[in-house]
């Protein structure tokens, strides 16, 4: 079968892949460039555990096939921490214990990232309907809205 | 050994460090079951059942064979037909046949999504489509999916050699009733003679799946020396380990399962489904083979929990003296037997000191996935029924629901209805906690409503490893045999940390595989922080025994000489003052020659563990045209005993509540729909 | 997937005639948040699929005198930060913005939510009520319908083979008027709508309305536009009586299936319950 050669920006790096027409940018992101950090919760777009930034828009990876991807620009949980510094969101989420498992994590995080890129001040509320269609089964979520307003708080200098 | 719960001046437990696997966990770097490959790794696939019931006429795998690309392709006829043997290998006892019977169906298929052949291939496409290329000749069979459906006469029989357990005399014709128990204390119709008030009710409870966001999943490979290695996400790889051995008839030295991380459980990854299918492939392969379930899998073949039928009646003296409680219980076990509803027995009335108690339970299969645990399994569909009764009472009596639940509040001495006599409990004081805290007494506003609910688990020790050592500059690491499903590895170096006086960070806390650790039950049951923790505790003693006896060596005094405190090993006695403290690390640099590594192991069959009470207060608001219904506040209360780590603490109270919620008001499965 | 091509063509002329001259089975993809799942799920096998985002005109809003003109594959995300229709049609941006996740509102499409046609679809009751007019290329041509033309039955659209949407366009809001959608779920965010309901009302400087359209979701195989409904509202304030009337209109038009979302009976009370909430948030935007 024939593949297509699809030429992305990826956290901030060029990176090249071959996608089947039917790949989805998960599994292209999984398997062919090796970042397992986007996890797999459902493949339907309803846990949001595979949550990424495309051109500046928060979208499931399962839900976008690995061929649109061509010339796109791509942020995953990878390229959240810049080196070995953790962004804000990732030292709140362990500072608050805003994660049991860890498994939705990743997906949660991208998605508060893309929140607070767009709305510094969110309510919770906000944060709440934001993050939706993130789902986590281990913690009930109040922890992790805590943690998505602190880093909110302290990125804005509060 | 140092019982943490008791000291006063702890230092470590009781405080909240960053976990010691958060930073892996908040970069994507953590590696759970589908992250991890091999080298020269095949994709594995299953194919599942489309009926509910059917024999299996013939399955024709040629044309998948045939396929190139195909490097594998199995049925239960590449497994050992093994005979019936109950295992207490998960969480609750279960029988290796049926186990092995689930993970790959010989026969017959009992429940749509059962697996009936799998294929392992170069690529996922070429998986898939080997997948369509198996034929399977079923001949449909009459099914049966609700619970009291399947108890009654005519019901379709799933097994023609299941004849109900717990009944005298022996039946003689089959059923999907597997057992039947009747616990009991006191004497239930006097009891009912002497109330002055009776409640009854009914309550029907969904199946719902234990929904952890990962889907199930492992990597499998085995030599021609017939060495395995399993590469896996769940709640115990020694598990693993022993249904692969069993079901592929394997010596369970030749079989090494590695804990990968596990993307929550909550009870459903306490058994297999993929591991024997996976070695298997492997084997015929000659390669390794990863198997990933689809969300649709994990909802169609593993977990849930029972769905159920509970009927309770209870009676009350008009003084809110509950003088006696009757409960039926019938729950859905799936296509195997094996539903939790002796512990729903033995728990529905555990909080409540009642002379005369009579419960009867009915383990059910039907043409459903086979149950799997589920956060106190079995506790929460009787609790539920149970505590609506109460309510009932409370309401006919004119009594507040948490007066009529002091009124008869187990204590210690009680003794309940399975024969145990509770030591000290904390139900009182969750009741007391309960009754002083401000919500219970806030308004309401117009169309919410308050409810109280209480609940009781055993929770329980079990075997468990851990192991310390000591490395050559002082730090410490930290080994134990449980997986970590919600913070355990940061309660195992807090406890370590804790004894031996030094801070969290120099403790490194991992999980060991099974053949660097010994046998360790499942993550699940509530034991861990317990059972493991007491031989981490242990083993940090014994590690302590022997930095005394090295300081001693070096300062050439007896052992008896030397204390440890601080983290430091100090002279006492006659010799109090007489050297300089010996920190770990001064220690650890000599210990090549005081005798050479530093370092423990203990395995633990840990006994007594302190039972766990709950009281959960909820505030609805009702839209009486529509009927939604919205939480609008909630408290929990929960007796945990010494919280180790209290943000993951609270985060598994909170997650649970959140799972509650749920399970009341939206979760089931549908069939037929 | 065998056999599966995908193509992203740079003009409409160029889709048509993919469309168009396809052997098997062709699918448009915008968002691609229903195709996705059908095609992983195997519900779908497409040979073909076309992505029409490269197309230029088919993502973005343009106001042209007071009327909007939205790309066929425009997000519901676009939408919502368009602050120009947001004050004029903020009930067709409110249900546009309650389909799936904010993932999901990222890349759904107005044209996707449409021709899925499923019953339950958040967007086309909304944009029905609103009078949206959906322009559809294809080998003859393009033409012009109103939306509520579109779907035939659940899955199926009145496009021909080689047609699809590549704009939709909104009316100028006339003076005096306010649109409002409700949807009911049991939850409060993700989920498909068990009842959905949209109305369009215009009013007089009195504050009596001279012209409604009233729109449901998800209570027969397609939406309904009820027009008993809209005329229990023209020539009337939004009196009980009239809520009274508005919500019997309602419920006498549907024709729901009982299934796991709710019972017949349900949803059709639901219907009336819900279209007098509206109704009232209409009329409030209309400035009653």
């Amino acid at each position: 079968m024939s593949k297509t050669h699809v030429t992305t920006t990826i956290n901030g790096e060029p990176a090249e892949f071959l996608a089947e027409a039917g790949l989805s940018l998960l599994d292209a992101l999984r398997d062919e460039v090796g970042l397992t950090g986007t996890k797999e919760g459902c493949g339907s777009g309803d846990c949001g555990a595979c949550s990424v930034i495309v051109d500046d828009r928060l979208v499931c990876a399962c839900l976008v096939l690995a061929v649109e991807a061509e010339g796109a620009t791509i942020q995953t949980i990878e390229g959240v921490a810049t080196g070995d510094t953790l962004h804000p969101l990732q030292r709140k989420f362990i500072e608050h214990a805003a994660l049991q498992c860890g498994f939705c994590t990743p997906g949660f995080l991208v998605a508060a990232k893309s929140l607070l890129e767009k709305n510094n001040n969110p309510t919770e509320t906000e944060v709440r309907f934001w993050l939706a269609g993130n789902l986590c089964r281990c913690t009930g979520y109040d922890k992790i809205v805590r943690a998505v307003m602190d880093a909110a708080a302290e990125m804005r200098g509060a | 050994m140092t019982y943490i719960g008791n000291k006063s001046d702890l230092r470590v437990v009781g405080t909240r460090p960053d976990r010691p696997d958060g930073v892996e966990k908040v970069t994507g770097r953590a590696v759970y079951g589908a992250d991890f490959r091999l080298a020269g790794q095949l994709t594995g696939r299953i194919l599942r059942s489309p009926h509910a019931h059917a024999r299996i006429i013939k399955i024709d795998t040629s044309k998948a064979k045939a396929l190139p690309g195909v490097k594998a392709v199995m049925t239960a006829e590449d497994l050992p037909n093994i005979t019936s043997e109950e295992a207490f290998v998960g969480e609750g006892p279960t029988n290796f046949r049926d186990q092995s019977l689930n993970v790959m169906a010989r026969g017959k298929v009992l429940y749509e999504g059962h697996a009936v052949a799998a294929v392992a291939a170069m690529s996922p496409s070429i998986a898939e489509a080997a997948l369509a290329l198996i034929e399977v000749t079923y001949e449909v069979l009459p099914h049966v999916i609700d619970v009291e459906e399947a108890m009654a006469p005519g019901a379709p029989i799933l097994d023609e050699n299941l004849f109900t357990a717990g009944v005298d005399p022996k039946p003689t014709t089959p059923s999907n009733i597997a057992k039947k128990i009747i616990l009991k204390s006191g004497d239930i119709d006097a009891g009912f003679a002497k109330a002055d008030v009776i409640a009854e009710g009914r309550y029907v409870t969904a199946a719902v799946h234990q929904a952890y966001i990962e889907p199930h999943a492992c990597v499998a490979t085995i030599g021609a020396d017939g060495q395995a290695t399993v590469y896996a996400s769940s709640q115990g790889h020694f598990m693993i380990r022993s249904f692969c051995a069993k079901l592929l008839g394997m010596e369970i030295s030749n079989i090494r399962v590695i804990p990968l991380e596990i993307g929550g459980g909550f009870g459903g990854k306490t058994i297999v489904y993929l591991e024997p299918v996976a070695l298997k492939l492997s084997q015929i392969s000659g390669k390794p083979v990863k198997l990933v379930m689809t969300r649709e899998e994990v909802f169609r073949a593993s977990g849930p929990t029972s769905g159920a039928v509970v009927e309770v009646k209870m009676g009350a003296m008009k003084d809110g003296t509950i003088v006696a409680a009757q409960a039926v219980l019938k729950y859905q076990a799936g296509a195997f037997p094996g539903s939790p509803v002796q512990p729903g027995l033995m728990c529905a009335f555990a909080m409540y000191d009642i002379a005369n108690v009579h419960v009867t339970g009915y383990d059910v299969i039907s043409n459903r996935a086979k149950v799997a645990a589920y956060r106190a399994p079995g506790a929460p569909i009787s609790s539920y029924a149970a505590e609506q009764v109460v309510d009932d009472l409370a309401r006919q009596l004119g009594m507040d629901a948490i007066t009529i639940r002091e009124k008869n509040a187990a204590k210690a001495g009680t003794k309940t209805v399975y024969g145990v006599t509770f030591p000290e409990i904390g139900y009182e004081a969750v009741l007391a906690a309960a009754k002083s805290h401000a919500h219970w007494k806030a308004p309401l506003g117009k169309n919410q409503g308050r409810g109280i609910a209480t609940g009781f688990w055993f929770n329980i020790g079990g075997e468990s490893s851990a192991s310390v050592f000591v490395n050559e500059d002082g730090s410490v690491s930290v080994v134990s045999g449980s997986p970590d499903i919600g913070g355990s590895r940061a309660s195992m170096a807090m406890m370590a940390a804790e004894v031996l006086g030094i801070p969290v960070d120099n403790v490194r806390p991992i999980i060991g595989d099974t053949a660097s650790i010994g046998f360790t039950n499942v993550t699940g049951g509530s034991r861990v922080t317990y059972a493991t923790g007491m031989a981490t505790v242990q083993a940090t003693e014994k590690v302590i025994e022997q930095l005394k006896q090295r300081a001693a060596m070096i300062w050439d005094i007896s052992p008896d000489a030397v204390d440890w405190k601080d983290g430091q090993a100090v002279p006492a006695g006659a010799n109090a003052g007489g050297f300089d403290p010996l920190s770990l690390a001064a220690i650890a640099a000599k210990a090549g020659k005081t005798g050479g590594p530093i370092g423990s192991e203990v395995s633990v069959n840990a006994q007594g563990a302190g039972p766990g009470f709950g009281a959960h207060i909820c505030d609805v608001e009702v839209d009486r045209e529509t009927g939604q219904t919205t939480i609008i506040r909630y408290t929990a209360i929960q007796d945990v005993g010494r919280a180790i780590h209290p943000s993951y603490v609270e985060g598994q109270i909170q997650g649970g509540a959140v799972q509650g919620i749920g399970w009341a008001l939206n979760e089931e499965y549908i069939y037929g729909a | 997937m065998s056999g599966l091509s995908y193509t992203a063509p740079s003009t409409i002329s160029e889709a048509v005639s993919l469309l168009a001259n396809a052997s098997g089975l062709a699918k448009v993809l915008s968002g691609g948040t229903d195709l996705l799942v059908q095609m992983k799920s195997g519900r779908l096998k497409p040979a073909l699929i076309v992505d029409t985002k490269k197309i230029p005109g088919m993502i973005g809003i343009r106001e042209i005198d007071g009327a909007f003109v939205i790309g066929a594959a425009t997000s519901g995300a676009l939408m919502g930060e368009h602050a120009g229709l947001v004050a004029a049609w903020p009930g067709v941006v409110e249900a546009t913005n309650l389909i799936g996740s904010t993932q999901v509102q990222g890349r759904a499409s107005l044209a996707g939510n449409l021709c899925n046609a499923s019953p339950g679809a958040d967007s086309p009751p909304a944009m029905i009520a609103a009078g949206a007019i959906a322009v559809i290329a294809g080998p003859a041509g393009t033409r012009e319908v109103p939306v509520e033309a579109i779907v035939t039955a659940p899955g199926r659209t009145s496009l021909a083979k080689g047609e699809f949407i590549t704009e939709f366009r909104l009316p100028k809001k006339p003076a005096r008027s306010g649109d409002a959608y409700l949807r009911f779920i049991p939850r409060t965010e993700m989920d498909i709508a068990v009842v959905g309901c949209a109305i369009a009302v215009t009013l007089d400087a009195n504050g009596v309305c001279i012209a409604a359209k009233v729109a449901l979701g998800a209570v027969a195989p397609t939406q309904l536009v009820v027009a008993g409904a809209a005329a229990a509202l023209i020539g009337n304030k939004l009196t009980d009586a009239v809520l009274a009337k508005l919500d019997a209109e309602c419920q006498a038009v549907c024709k729901p299936i009982t299934d796991k979302r709710g019972t017949i009976e349900y949803r059709t009370k639901v219907a009336g319950v819900l279209a007098r909430r509206v109704a009232a948030i209409a009329f409030q935007r209309a400035g009653a």
